[in-house]
């Protein structure tokens, strides 16, 4: 299993040809709290950097983009009837939604986790 | 080196080296570099102003002195009733009044207000604003009045159930005071001008400071364990649920007081067969809309689902229609409520509490009703 990122602020946990996709800790730190979440319909076919999800803060709504292409597999409804849990497990519990990775080359252009580091440093 | 450029151009406020000292995250606004939250973060800082008490930087906003020529404040009130819909000349020392700046098509060039000092009238108007409201004053009133900006002067607002606690023990004098009453008060050896209003719906005080006093000022008020700095965020979302208009947003130049639901504002005084019936710019517009109504209103919208509608958002009288009705002026999500709240202009057909409309929000139609405003009740010691 590894994790990648994106330029985004956002995650990706490969495991096989699945894609587990959630926003990181320095996001949702910076989106503040978020109060509401609207994610994709299970086996929408996303295009890469396509919008996929949406998380808004008392604030403002921001986009969570496809990092990949592929079919939505599973969303996470948890994050609809807490959608604190964003800011309290960015990187656990409050995963977005599950992609079919179509095309393994697309992993390529993410960051590793000490990339990541440097990016937001 | 154009980003760098682009910050050195924001002005600050007296308490900016507070705020960054405090951990505020900084954003511009208005053309100052104010802070939006505070590590405490929106929704804390917006359920500590209601539950005990918020210090807030409103420093951007403009403080005006206005003095008649003549030494009379009766003719000070009166030049300025020129310029506004309002009865100023019946603000009794020590109170202030809202009131609007219209122009010749009765929209609104900002919403301020008028304080009655004594021997002389103090206004207080929006930061982005401030600029145009002392060019119009002096354009307007400079035959009869001494316009003076106090540009040295810091805003600082207290707000929440325990904010007269909070000043009371620097100056207990200040639990006498009533909402909208105002004038100089010294605290703690400060000459400040104190009125008991804000905008948060919230019973509080806005505290007027000379700007090389406010650091030392706000820092002994935050020093009172019950008192938080709060940020522009949680500002917003306070004033939301309070339903108090956002000039800029909820009221510009495209609308009336009286489509902006201000008509409250607009004493017997200055109506027709008032002893001073209109004779301010936007009479002929504003006037009749008073008696018969305007064809669109503001109106309170309670989003029926969990999702923000904000500003902007098309407003349509059904799931399926392709003709907009109206939109969003202001939207967020109210922490108090626990729930999305926001406000708009509506025909006043669908206007009434209650009627239902539909936001289009991302390709979908999603329904809102028509509420009473202020969502949240108002805590204000009349």
């Amino acid at each position: 299993m590894t994790t990648l990122y994106t330029t985004d602020h956002e995650w990706l946990r490969i495991e096989g040809d699945v894609a587990t996709i959630g926003v990181t800790d320095y996001a949702q730190s910076q989106l503040g709290d978020v109060v509401f979440v609207e994610l994709p319909k299970v086996g929408r076919s996303l295009k890469k950097a396509e919008a996929a999800a949406v998380v808004e803060s008392v604030k403002a709504a921001s986009d969570v983009y496809a990092p990949i292409t592929g079919e939505v597999l599973e969303v996470n409804d948890a994050l609809a009837a807490e959608p604190a849990l964003v800011n309290s497990d960015a990187a656990g519990k409050a995963w977005f939604f599950k992609l079919k990775i179509a095309d393994k080359s697309e992993l390529g252009g993410l960051m590793d986790e000490a990339a990541y580091a440097r990016h937001t440093a | 080196m154009l980003a760098s450029e682009t910050e050195t151009a924001l002005k600050t406020t007296p308490l900016h080296a507070l705020h960054t000292a405090s951990g505020g995250r900084m954003v511009p606004f208005a053309g100052y570099d104010m802070p939006v939250q505070f590590a405490t973060g929106v929704m804390r800082e917006h359920l500590h102003t209601r539950s005990s008490a918020g210090l807030f930087d409103v420093s951007h906003m403009g403080q005006l002195e206005l003095r008649a020529k003549s030494g009379r404040i009766e003719d000070a009130a009166l030049a300025l009733e020129r310029l506004v819909p309002q009865d100023i000349l019946a603000v009794a020392p020590g109170r202030q009044r809202y009131a609007q700046f219209t122009n010749d098509a009765g929209g609104i060039l900002d919403d301020l207000m008028v304080a009655n000092f004594g021997s002389h009238l103090f206004l207080v108007v929006n930061a982005a604003c401030k600029a145009g409201d002392e060019a119009h004053l002096r354009a307007h009133l400079s035959d009869s009045c001494v316009i003076e900006p106090l540009p040295d002067r810091a805003l600082i607002a207290l707000q929440g159930p325990k904010a007269e606690t909070v000043l009371a023990r620097l100056c207990p004098e200040i639990s006498a005071m009533r909402f909208m009453d105002t004038g100089p008060r010294r605290i703690d050896g400060v000459d400040c001008f104190v009125s008991r209003s804000g905008y948060t719906g919230e019973d509080g005080f806005e505290i007027s400071v000379p700007a090389e006093q406010a650091e030392a000022f706000a820092k002994k008020l935050l020093g009172d364990g019950d008192v938080l700095p709060i940020g522009l965020g949680a500002r917003d979302s306070l004033r939301l649920e309070a339903g108090l208009c956002l000039y800029g947003h909820d009221i510009d130049t495209s609308t009336t007081p009286v489509e902006g639901a201000l008509e409250w504002s607009i004493q017997k005084s200055r109506r027709p067969g008032g002893a001073r019936a209109g004779g301010f710019p936007g009479a002929d517009a504003i006037l009749p809309q008073l008696e018969k109504g305007a064809p669109r209103r503001r109106v309170g919208l309670r989003p029926e689902g969990r999702a923000p509608v904000r500003e902007g958002a098309p407003l349509f009288a059904d799931e399926a229609s392709s003709e907009q009705i109206g939109k969003v002026t202001s939207g967020g999500f109210g922490p108090s409520l626990n729930a999305p709240v926001a406000m708009g202009y509506l025909p006043v057909s669908l206007a009434a509490a209650g009627s239902l409309v539909f936001a289009e929000l991302r390709g979908t139609r999603l329904p809102l009703r028509v509420a009473a405003t202020p969502f949240v009740p108002n805590t204000y010691k009349r």
